[in-house]
């Protein structure tokens, strides 16, 4: 359920961002507290807390004081460019290398793309 | 504040140093892994801690006073061991009725929710109990006490998966409802290390890590792709262990800053070691440094 090649509060920080960019927490919505999200990962609070604590570094969420934390306006779109940015590093590099080691051309690599997506 | 802090802290016995030179600072209202082998050290830190053995020299500070005899301390601590024992005439039952009247903080609603939960036979002779039975009377007390200073020596041995996980998720709740300093020693790392938020890994009785969990990453990374890109990235490193399997190889080390870009420039995978993986790294590198003290390197 968490990625486990990172620490454990990056991974929480990633899951609360991965349920903003697919809508699951809409814009001036609520996300889980500390609490929920300690019960339900099985994690210590602080480690959540410390996940979540990112995410309102980042301006992606806002601490309402004795209420809770909220989906700040705009951060699915500044997420999503965020992403972008990363994929091209996490997704196309190592997609570019494996391609050349098998032999694969670009443009053989694009073609088969397209491929993919017209199935 | 500090709950408990060691300096120096050491028990020898005439064949052996059980615990030597351990300084240590937990944090009040943290869940603290104890971690280490069979013999490390871990029972006698605890008996040190609640008074129950005495050092042999060296200083600490639990709660704020001395353990030893002094009854402000131990009202506020409960310490459940492995090897706990009871009077032969003793029923599960009586076991809890004494423990209702030894610790301030009691809650015997939630104890009896909790003997339900875990099925204890409550009327059953104690000698007749079978082993996780025995775990599930000390995971009662030391739930329901609720002392402010809450020591759990290898608290699951005999449980079956079902109810260790039972364990893990009522900790944790009544821990977010009632915060309060816990210790959990144990050497099965994996189950609990995302319950920890500090650990001190013991190890023939000596501290050899002690941190925040969520430092590790410092501690300790493994990076992992093509032989020779490794080996590349690891010149002039210290390196805690090296594994390869035809062209591929995987190494584990202290990380630096800018490993990330470098190890992305290299085409090399970089992943957080687990717990369990450091603490198995680290007590076999220190078993291997007592026959050869230098450690390893990997050629410039």
């Amino acid at each position: 359920m968490l990625d486990e090649s990172k620490p454990l509060f990056q991974a929480v920080a990633e899951q609360i961002e991965d349920g903003i960019l697919d809508g699951t927490y809409a814009e001036d919505d609520p996300v889980p507290s500390t609490n929920q999200l300690a019960a339900f990962l099985r994690i210590n609070p602080a480690t959540a807390g410390k996940g979540l604590g990112l995410l309102v570094d980042a301006e992606v969420l806002i601490k309402r004081r004795g209420i809770g934390m909220f989906v700040a306006p705009g951060a699915r779109e500044a997420l999503r460019q965020r992403r972008k940015f990363a994929f091209q590093d996490q997704y196309i590099a190592p997609l570019l290398r494996e391609a050349a080691q098998l032999g694969i051309t670009p443009e053989e690599l694009a073609g088969m793309i397209t491929k993919e997506v017209a199935r | 504040m500090t709950a408990i802090s060691t300096t120096g802290l050491t028990k020898r016995y005439p064949e052996v140093a059980a615990l030597d030179d351990v300084s240590i600072r937990l944090e009040e209202h943290r869940i603290h892994g104890l971690l280490g082998r069979n013999g490390a050290g871990k029972t006698t830190l605890m008996q040190l801690l609640t008074g129950q053995v005495f050092a042999t020299s060296g200083e600490m500070q639990v709660l704020g006073g001395t353990p030893v005899e002094n009854v402000e301390v131990l009202s506020q601590t409960v310490f459940i061991q492995e090897s706990q024992k009871y009077p032969d005439t003793f029923r599960a039952s009586d076991v809890l009725r004494i423990a209702a009247g030894a610790y301030p903080n009691w809650d015997q609603a939630y104890a009896d929710r909790l003997v339900e939960q875990y099925r204890l036979p409550a009327k059953r002779l104690i000698k007749k109990l079978s082993r996780g039975q025995l775990s599930a009377i000390g995971i009662v007390i030391g739930l329901a006490a609720r002392a402010p200073l809450t020591f759990f020596d290898e608290p699951y041995l005999g449980l079956d998966a079902v109810a260790r996980q039972m364990f893990f998720d009522d900790l944790l709740a009544d821990y977010t409802e009632h915060p309060r300093t816990i210790v959990l020693s144990t050497h099965h790392i994996d189950e609990v290390a995302n319950l920890l938020e500090h650990v001190v890994i013991l190890d023939q009785g000596k501290v050899l890590l002690e941190a925040d969990t969520d430092d590790l990453h410092d501690a300790a990374i493994t990076v992992s792709g093509k032989a020779s890109a490794v080996d590349a990235f690891l010149a002039g490193r210290e390196v805690l262990e090296r594994k390869a399997l035809g062209s591929l190889a995987t190494a584990t080390i202290t990380p630096r800053d800018g490993d990330e870009l470098a190890a992305r420039e290299a085409g090399l995978d970089l992943t957080q070691v687990s717990l369990q993986a450091l603490f198995v790294h680290l007590t076999t590198a220190n078993a291997a440094s007592a026959a050869d003290p230098a450690p390893s390197r990997a050629a410039a």
